[in-house]
């Protein structure tokens, strides 16, 4: 086997950014790929940021398989049976870039997207497990491919695995994650039809709709939901510590079905279809808890790294991309010098803390721990509110004030306003 | 010894397909595409033949430019030589129709031993190797589980499956051999095997070089219709407890007359 200028493994948006950068400076680039085909692996919630993938394939969208742009954002919370909204409509939104967010199915895009980086000259195989890694005195030199003549080697591997790290752990970068560092999220893609879809959610032709569901979307216990527009499918899905779900004695399918019987949620999708069952772990590990990503040869990048944003925003395949092109250009600096040890490569470190991406990270960093440590914004909370608005709304023959009065004492009677305000004021921190 | 494996693209099993609403066909569109399962043993055994009585293999399919990527696969197992007939100006195919193309350009090419699958598993029609043989004047023996070649005597012995046996049949070579499952274990390509694959190009035959009549291109069945097999019946849940539950249970079971 020949040997590579870069060996990446994994070839989701990480992974293919670095490779894509690689090859168009002339590199030679192995990435080898588990799934079938990129993407066959590959999963999320079903919104991409492209600001990264704008810049590496600019007008990407003329192109890429991409379903919607979101123009529309709704975020509601849940009492069992009520709900309380906030509806965003931007018509600027609508025009290139689209506010660089797109719903995709990335089964189509991740493919789209290696087939650039093959096209520009990448070799990507497919079908192909990469068991751990090859060391010449500490220095990771190559990989060893579950395949006849598997060893491979290259100056610098660029480890793109995705959120079950089996290889950065066995390297001894990270930690084993603890359960309430990890969310399993399980999602649905149901078909309806085009025009089912545009009038249910108001939309005119590509646009289309983030709907994020907090409170009780799983009976009350700590998760989120989401639903999100594409062409002719919704992606629906759910996400909740493993933690959680393992006190609750649950499967991540169960709560899947809890939402979507919801009575709210229930509505929006009347009389579709499923598609496609799936489940993903999303590492939401804390900004203190990132692994070690650089080591003498080997440089971690995408889920692999830990880069998600668990708050509002629920940014991950663009901090991965960040992350794959940040790799790829030390790469191509550490050439000029030759040297791939963990110091000729720590400008990539710099390079994370000078973006978005360790910024964001470090702003959101103890959104897990937070989260975890106020059950009570998933039940209690959203219970008192939706009571009280319910309340507050109620038709009856007392005088207004007298309806303001006893809903209000309702209020107080389930929740310390004091504790309440001060756990708004933690959570608004935490995760706006 | 020149050995030709013929393989065929078909969809992943493992899908659920759609037939067209105003024709009888099948949605091809987005499918996940792979070299049909029989074909895999059929490629596997030109390897191991090749092994032990050495000689070259081609492999050859009659299909659309996407089918090259089977073709790719067989080449990083380590098949020689890949030849793709162009399908793009025929409209219908069936059986008859592939292998009197198949036929032609292996003989152009020259054969000792033709390997196919038994049938593919699309449309299962188990044909197209036996109608190779027959335009080809020569033996066939289908759906082999052994497979032993005696090249100084230009003969080979086959093991098939029979009703309640085994059958041992011998035949001359040249021959066609169609592989049943269980003749071997396919092997994963090297490596270094797909890289080679990646690079190499695929000989592209076009028909009107074969010195075909169009009539042969039609085919002689045509299909009519195309259905889903009827929906299962959905099941039944007996809630309660024990000996409720079994009470019930044997009602239901007697009143749909299955005790």
């Amino acid at each position: 086997m020949d040997k590579f200028d870069c060996i990446i493994i994994g070839a989701g948006p990480a992974g293919v950014a670095a490779a894509l950068t690689l090859v168009r400076k002339g590199l030679t680039v192995a990435v080898f790929e588990r799934g079938e085909y990129p993407g066959s692996k590959n999963l999320f919630g079903g919104v991409l940021y492209s600001t990264i993938l704008n810049k590496l394939i600019p007008n990407f969208w003329e192109d890429a398989p991409v379903e919607r742009h979101i123009t529309k954002r709704r975020y509601s919370l849940l009492s069992q049976n009520s709900e309380m909204a906030v509806e965003f409509d931007f018509d600027d939104f609508n025009h290139p870039p689209f506010n660089n967010s797109f719903t995709v199915l990335r089964s189509k895009f991740d493919r789209w997207f290696a087939q650039k980086a093959e096209d520009a000259g990448a070799v990507i195989f497919t079908e192909t497990v990469v068991d751990d890694f090859i060391y010449d005195n500490g220095k990771v030199s190559g990989i060893k491919a579950r395949r006849e003549g598997g060893d491979v080697y290259a100056d610098v591997i660029v480890c793109a695995e995705g959120a079950n790290s089996l290889l950065t752990e066995k390297a001894g970068l990270k930690e084993k994650p603890l359960p309430h560092q990890m969310i399993t999220a399980s999602k649905e893609v149901i078909s309806l039809p085009r025009e089912v879809i545009e009038d249910r959610f108001s939309l005119n032709n590509d646009e289309g709709m983030a709907l994020e569901f907090f409170g009780g979307a799983v009976k009350g216990m700590i998760g989120s939901g989401f639903i999100y527009t594409n062409k002719d499918s919704l992606s629906v899905g759910v996400g909740c510590p493993i933690s959680v779900i393992k006190e609750n004695n649950m499967k991540p399918n169960d709560l899947l079905e809890l939402f979507k019987s919801h009575s709210v949620i229930k509505k929006l999708l009347r009389g579709g279809k499923t598609e496609e069952l799936s489940a993903k772990m999303i590492p939401e590990l804390g900004y203190k808890n990132l692994p070690k990503l650089t080591v003498d040869g080997l440089l971690i990048v995408g889920d692999a790294g830990g880069f998600v944003n668990p708050s509002l925003y629920r940014e991950g395949t663009n901090m991965a991309m960040y992350s794959g092109v940040a790799a790829a250009e030390i790469i191509l600096e550490a050439r000029q010098s030759g040297d791939f040890s963990e110091k000729g490569l720590e400008g990539y470190i710099k390079s994370l803390k000078d973006s978005f991406v360790m910024k964001d990270l470090e702003r959101y960093g103890d959104v897990p721990e937070k989260i975890s440590e106020m059950p009570q914004l998933f039940k209690e909370y959203p219970d008192a509110v939706l009571k009280f608005a319910e309340g507050y709304f109620t038709i009856s023959d007392l005088s207004k004030d007298e309806l303001h009065r006893q809903a209000w004492k309702g209020f107080k009677d389930k929740v310390s306003i004091g504790k309440f305000l001060w756990d708004m004021y933690k959570a608004r921190k935490a995760i706006l | 010894m020149k050995i030709i494996v013929c393989v065929k693209e078909v969809t992943d099993t493992a899908v659920v397909l759609k037939i067209k609403v105003d024709s009888p066909e099948i949605e091809t569109e987005n499918l996940p595409w792979v070299i049909n399962p029989y074909d895999e043993y059929a490629m596997e055994e030109s390897l191991r033949l090749k092994e032990k009585h050495g000689g070259d293999i081609t492999v050859i399919t009659f299909g659309n430019e996407r089918a090259e990527n089977i073709l790719r696969g067989c080449i990083a197992l380590g098949a020689d030589r890949a030849i793709r007939i162009n399908d793009k100006s025929v409209k219908g195919r069936d059986s008859f129709v592939t292998s009197k193309i198949l036929a032609k350009a292996i003989k152009n090419i020259g054969y000792d031993i033709i390997l196919c699958g038994k049938e593919s598993v699309d449309y299962g029609y188990a044909q197209t190797g036996q109608t190779i043989a027959e335009f080809l004047h020569i033996p066939c023996i289908s759906a082999i589980k052994k497979f032993d070649v005696f090249p100084s005597n230009k003969e080979a012995a086959c093991n098939r499956e029979i009703e309640g046996g085994l059958e041992v049949v011998k035949c001359n070579l040249p021959a066609v051999f169609t592989a049943q499952k269980g003749l071997n274990v396919p092997r994963y390509a090297s490596l270094s095997g797909i890289m080679k694959a990646k690079k190499m190009k695929i000989e592209t035959l076009e028909l009107d070089t074969l010195d075909i009549n169009p009539s042969d291109f039609k085919p002689k069945i045509k299909i009519t219709n195309l259905s889903y097999p009827p929906k299962r019946t959905e099941g039944k849940i007996i809630q309660g407890l024990l000996p409720d539950t079994a009470k019930e249970l044997t009602k239901n079971l007697k009143e749909a007359g299955l005790i």
